[in-house]
């Protein structure tokens, strides 16, 4: 995925502990990464030091990078900053194509065009040295022939 | 109490308590402690407790818990790293939850405002409650999006308050001076904490400790008389309904459209006004338990439910993670 750096990083900063540190660092350098347990197959985000399904150990995998939404908000009301000074905003939850869930912003696209089912892909904002955030932006062109992946109203 | 307010507490009141139990599970934590303080005299381990809350959110926080005004820190540790920098609020939480059941089972913004009208009815009866005008589904639907697709008005309030609820053995409550309530089965489930990890965005915890409780109160569905939902936001109205079994998946936004829920309906829901229109202040679940218990002693007042004998109270903690599900009666099991 694309990476940008941000000028100054005014956001909650993750503070990565053993588990969740290759995540970020990862992102920093482009890549999308989650876990799969070495035993059982099993896929998951957040990292954690241990599978949920079956407590065996994670590797990391490396995403597309490509998603759909599978469910969303716009927020329009915050009290804190730096957020009350983006309203509005879209959060949602992109499910990746490879099958786990993460939480994100989606950018690049006009609030109102945002819906369940559209297809988004990543990039990454670099907030601090070795924590890049990945961010969501409607997938323009589709990889199979330039079908375009984007849904809008 | 939840977290280490019962060591506090006991120390200010000088109790020399024998059980003690801290459970924090958001706002639901009232009904979970139901089910333990019940266990703990069952099993003989204590003969009475007192389950207490008390916040002055309101004046302490001001209107900000739902939209971002509980979070302080820059840095951010644990599972919350991976939602923190997203600016997600506790509104826009439910409102995900809200999003998705929509566009599974096509439920409509009108049928969860009349989720708010209904419960404003019985907040106009509450001469405690905070918002006591009466409310139409257009007046929420024309409130101020908060996070889409939630209005203002499908938003609880935010208040002071506090509450108890004594629970003893059957034998010692028979002395006492009012009519006793029964606990008669309670159950608690957790499917997630963080919201971005709800398995389901359109079912909750409900849907396990809901019949848990049924079947260890012998009961099902159609025997409740009066429901005491955690109405944080309409929606949470909504899943819990479903989920506890009273129509089935889906089929919410229908059920409440029917008028159910109203005054004079066959499932009169939340009679104090609820966290929609009476008090919120910010872990409603206590509530929940006393205008159960009022409605079961015939003493709700101009909200009476006729005849009302069994009674059920759901709290929702979280995010429609922890949910707490308490059976309540007026006869002896």
């Amino acid at each position: 995925m694309e990476v940008e750096h941000a000028e100054h990083w005014q956001r909650p900063l993750p503070a990565p502990d053993a588990a969740a540190a290759p995540f970020w660092q990862a992102a920093a350098r482009g890549e999308l990464i989650f876990q799969q347990c070495r035993r059982c197959g099993h896929r998951q985000h957040y990292p954690r030091a241990l599978c949920t399904a079956c407590g065996g150990d994670p590797a990391w995998q490396t995403a597309s990078g490509r998603g759909r939404i599978h469910t969303f908000t716009v927020i329009r009301q915050y009290g804190g900053k730096p957020f009350r000074d983006e309203l509005p905003y879209v959060v949602a939850i992109v499910e990746l194509d490879e099958g786990v869930r993460m939480m994100g912003n989606v950018t690049g696209c006009d609030v109102a065009q945002v819906q369940i089912g559209m297809a988004v892909e990543a990039y990454a904002i670099v907030a601090a040295e070795g924590v890049g955030v990945p961010f969501w932006r409607p997938a323009a062109i589709a990889a199979d022939g330039g079908r375009r992946a984007t849904q809008t109203r | 109490m939840a977290g280490d307010d019962p060591v506090r507490m006991a120390e200010y009141l000088g109790i020399d308590h024998r059980f003690i139990d801290g459970t924090m599970v958001g706002g639901s934590s009232f009904e979970f402690h139901v089910q333990h303080a019940a266990a703990a005299i069952r099993e003989g381990l204590c003969d009475t407790v007192l389950i207490s809350y008390g916040s002055d959110y309101l004046s302490r926080m001001g209107r900000t818990l739902g939209t971002g005004g509980f979070r302080r820190s820059h840095h951010v540790d644990g599972p919350d790293q991976f939602d923190a920098p997203f600016g997600n609020s506790l509104v826009g939480a439910y409102a995900m939850v809200a999003q998705r059941h929509m566009h599974a089972f096509g439920t409509r913004p009108e049928q969860l405002a009349e989720i708010a009208v209904g419960v404003r009815e019985f907040a106009a009866l509450n001469p405690d409650a905070m918002y006591r005008d009466p409310l139409t589904v257009d007046d929420v639907l024309a409130s101020r999006m908060i996070a889409d697709p939630l209005h203002k008005l499908d938003c609880c309030v935010i208040s002071d308050g506090g509450g108890a609820v004594v629970l003893t053995t059957a034998e010692r409550a028979r002395d006492l001076d009012v009519p006793p309530v029964y606990v008669l089965g309670a159950a608690g489930a957790q499917t997630h904490w963080g919201i971005s990890q709800m398995p389901d965005f359109t079912r909750s915890a409900a849907a396990r400790c809901g019949p848990e409780a049924f079947a260890r109160a012998g009961l099902r569905p159609d025997d409740v008389d009066t429901l005491q939902l955690y109405d944080s936001f309409t929606i949470t109205v909504l899943v819990l309904l479903e989920d506890l079994g009273f129509c089935d998946k889906g089929q919410g936004g229908a059920f409440v459209a029917d008028g159910h829920l109203r005054r004079g309906g066959r499932l009169p829901l939340n009679t104090d006004g609820g966290g929609l229109s009476a008090c919120h202040p910010g872990m409603r679940g206590i509530f929940l338990l006393i205008e159960a218990v009022r409605q079961l002693r015939g003493r709700a007042g101009a909200a009476q439910v006729p005849d009302a004998r069994v009674a059920l109270a759901c709290g929702s903690g979280g995010w429609l993670s922890a949910i707490g599900t308490v059976l309540l009666g007026r006869e002896h099991p």
